[in-house]
């Protein structure tokens, strides 16, 4: 790693997916750095391997078909040592040690992530007795109740008896949250943690993310689709588009003076609440077949600025620093 | 029936029985729509916003009749007519639903899988017994066109599109038999941001060319903003504020719209958010007096005496609310960023 700020690094990660009908480059050369204490949040559209790049650094992407084929994710551990977690063998006992108890992970769908034939109390207590085999049932509970306590489920020494049909969604959210928690983890990963959710209940969560980063001083990343979500919470933001960050940067720098064009089409798809009513000019198209990706830029077809014989000739540049910690990969900002 | 409404909703109610046991004894009900009166004028937009559960796609399928509402009634002006659409049989219901259509939210079910695009575009058409197969033919490839879709595209099934498509393609089928009047229901929430905007924008061509009504419903503050001439807010079965689309956003009068408004994601705005406590009400026991007493951060005793009655504020804008002159609530900001 060249910068001890950072707890985590990808470096040209690439995960790729064999199917029958050709190879999907879901991941395609990312190069992100999450810092200690802070947010990274990472936005695109459905298919633009978002998901795929968090479920990469856990190591879940399901083999066959799936498989980092190329690159890496330096991860820095507790100890300090530096351990490249895409060299790990996925089933080994390496990941499993970092799985849930360095790097937890909360999805989007709460209602699917608990088994619905046992307590939730339970199931949040399986997570921290693996992990600390030694501890006594009793410590593990009254951990557990103080864990549901911190995500604030009123009750919990009652709630902890309860089956997930018996909460609401935003009260499964938290308790996902509670478990996520559970051995401290110094990453968290949040996949759509909201995107199931209401808005007052959306802000219940967000808010409580950002307490308990304060509190404990975890890393997280925040993946979602939404704009909104990841301006609020984020420190920084990197856009994705068909399995690369297409720009980077601190999140004021990005949603105040975005330089890619889709990050542009991106910010002007969404109808804003604040400010004067102004027309919706989004990008026009669609995002091709993963598996038929275009020669040159893979945004070119869709983009307002396209300059013909360049961008859809060779490969974008790799990363251009417009200004200082911003970075973008266009040929419009190259030399 | 004034000249320029379109549809009227007078007092409708619709509860859901709860049965147990094998005689299917009824132990409660839940008040899905709970006594709502709404006037949606010709060629506007009525944004209809509120959480889930709080009944709005209840309120839409009664509008259109899809279920038989418990009390109360709709009525619709066919032809300078006051037609109460409750009322009708079969037949008459037929003819009046062909100027009311309906969006759905999931692109992916609400098609049929196994009829061509233009099968599912003309349905209707052929249920109401409208023109002969060249003449159908020649609409839905003209529909396609206006959807933003190739002609081409009219042999294929639902399952070679994306959820964009497959919406353009629903949107087709709604406009197939020319209705006036269109029940949105969600019609964007399952899409992505950039695909989610250009359905707006069609939306918003379609209804000037065609002089459409719309009953828009969503969670999405920021779409119901962009579509909407008025918004209707909506907690627990009730409408608790309507108005003109700025001036309720700019200057809410009931503490729910504000705590929506203040709940929506966006830079800078967590320090001075209204985060409400807990969540909705069980909709089988709901509170006395004001529904939303029990998360109302400014709830006196009044509250959970007296229902509050619909009072005007100024113009068009109306709110429920005990306190509505007294309390100073925000709105949406002036500027884009805090």
């Amino acid at each position: 790693m060249n910068n001890n700020e950072n707890i985590l690094e990808m470096k040209n990660l690439k995960t790729h997916f064999f199917t029958d009908r050709g190879t999907v480059k879901a991941v395609d050369g990312v190069n992100l750095s999450v810092k200690r204490g802070k947010t990274l949040g990472i936005i695109g559209e459905s298919g633009c391997g978002k998901s795929v790049t968090a479920h990469s650094i856990l190591r879940l992407i399901p083999s066959p078909p799936g498989q980092i084929v190329d690159g890496g994710i330096q991860y820095q551990q507790k100890d300090n040592n530096i351990i490249d977690l895409a060299k790990l063998d996925a089933r080994g006992d390496t990941i499993r040690k970092i799985r849930g108890n360095e790097i937890s992970m909360i999805f989007q769908e709460p209602m699917t992530s608990f088994g619905p034939q046992y307590t939730i109390g339970y199931q949040i207590m399986e997570a921290i007795l693996i992990h600390n085999p030694e501890m006594a049932e009793t410590k593990a509970k009254n951990k557990t109740i103080n864990l549901l306590d911190q995500v604030g489920i009123p009750k919990a020494e009652e709630r902890i008896d309860s089956y997930p049909h018996e909460f609401s969604g935003g009260m499964l959210q938290r308790a996902m949250i509670a478990m996520a928690l559970s051995c401290s983890p110094r990453l968290l990963i949040a996949d759509e943690p909201t995107t199931a959710l209401d808005v007052t209940v959306e802000a219940q969560i967000l808010e409580l993310l950002e307490e308990l980063q304060d509190e404990t001083g975890m890393s997280i990343i925040i993946i979602t689709h939404n704009l909104a979500v990841v301006s609020e919470v984020a420190d920084q933001i990197a856009v994705m588009y068909l399995g690369r960050e297409v720009e980077f940067a601190d999140s004021d720098q990005i949603i105040d003076n975005p330089l890619h064009p889709y990050t542009k089409g991106l910010w002007n798809s969404i109808p804003s609440l604040d400010g004067e009513l102004e027309e919706l000019k989004p990008v026009k198209g669609t995002v091709p077949d993963p598996i038929n990706i275009p020669a040159g830029c893979p945004f070119a077809d869709r983009c307002p600025e396209m300059m013909a014989g360049v961008c859809d000739q060779g490969n974008p540049p790799e990363k251009i620093e417009v200004e200082e910690g911003h970075f973008v990969r266009c040929f419009l900002y190259s030399e | 029936m004034q000249q320029d409404t379109l549809v009227e909703i007078d007092n409708l109610k619709q509860y859901f029985a709860i049965e147990k046991g094998i005689f299917n004894r009824k132990v409660g009900e839940i008040k899905a729509v709970n006594g709502v009166n709404l006037k949606i004028k010709r060629r506007e937009t009525l944004g209809l916003v509120g959480e889930s559960g709080c009944g709005k796609s209840t309120l839409g399928r009664a509008v259109l009749r899809l279920q038989e509402p418990t009390a109360g009634d709709v009525y619709f002006n066919q032809e300078n007519e006051k037609v109460s659409v409750l009322e009708l049989n079969k037949k008459e219901m037929r003819k009046v639903r062909a100027n009311m259509q309906m969006i759905f939210q999931d692109p992916f079910s609400s098609l049929n899988e196994r009829m061509t695009v233009m099968d599912n575009i003309i349905e209707p058409l052929v249920v109401n017994k409208i023109g002969d197969k060249a003449s159908r033919k020649k609409r839905a490839g003209d529909l396609l066109e206006e959807v933003g879709l190739r002609r081409e595209y009219l042999s294929r099934y639902p399952h070679s599109f994306s959820g964009g498509q497959r919406q353009r393609v629903g949107i087709a089928r709604a406009l197939s038999i020319k209705p006036q009047f269109i029940v949105a229901d969600e019609p964007v929430s399952a899409l992505d941001v950039s695909v989610q905007a250009q359905i707006l924008n069609l939306l918003k061509k379609l209804q000037k060319e065609l002089d459409l009504t719309f009953l828009f419903i969503s969670h999405d503050l920021g779409v119901i903003r962009y579509v909407s001439d008025r918004i209707a807010v909506m907690y627990m079965g009730n409408i608790v504020e309507i108005g003109e689309r700025e001036e309720l956003l700019r200057n809410p009068h009931h503490p729910y719209t504000e705590a929506l408004l203040s709940a929506v994601p966006r830079a800078g705005q967590s320090r001075n958010r209204i985060v409400l406590e807990g969540s909705t009400p069980d909709p089988i026991n709901l509170p006395s007096g004001c529904i939303f007493r029990t998360r109302c951060p400014y709830a006196e005793e009044k509250c959970a005496e007296q229902k509050p009655e619909w009072e005007n504020i100024k113009g068009e804008h109306f709110a429920a609310c005990h306190f509505k002159d007294s309390l100073e609530l925000k709105g949406i900001k002036n500027r884009k960023r805090a």
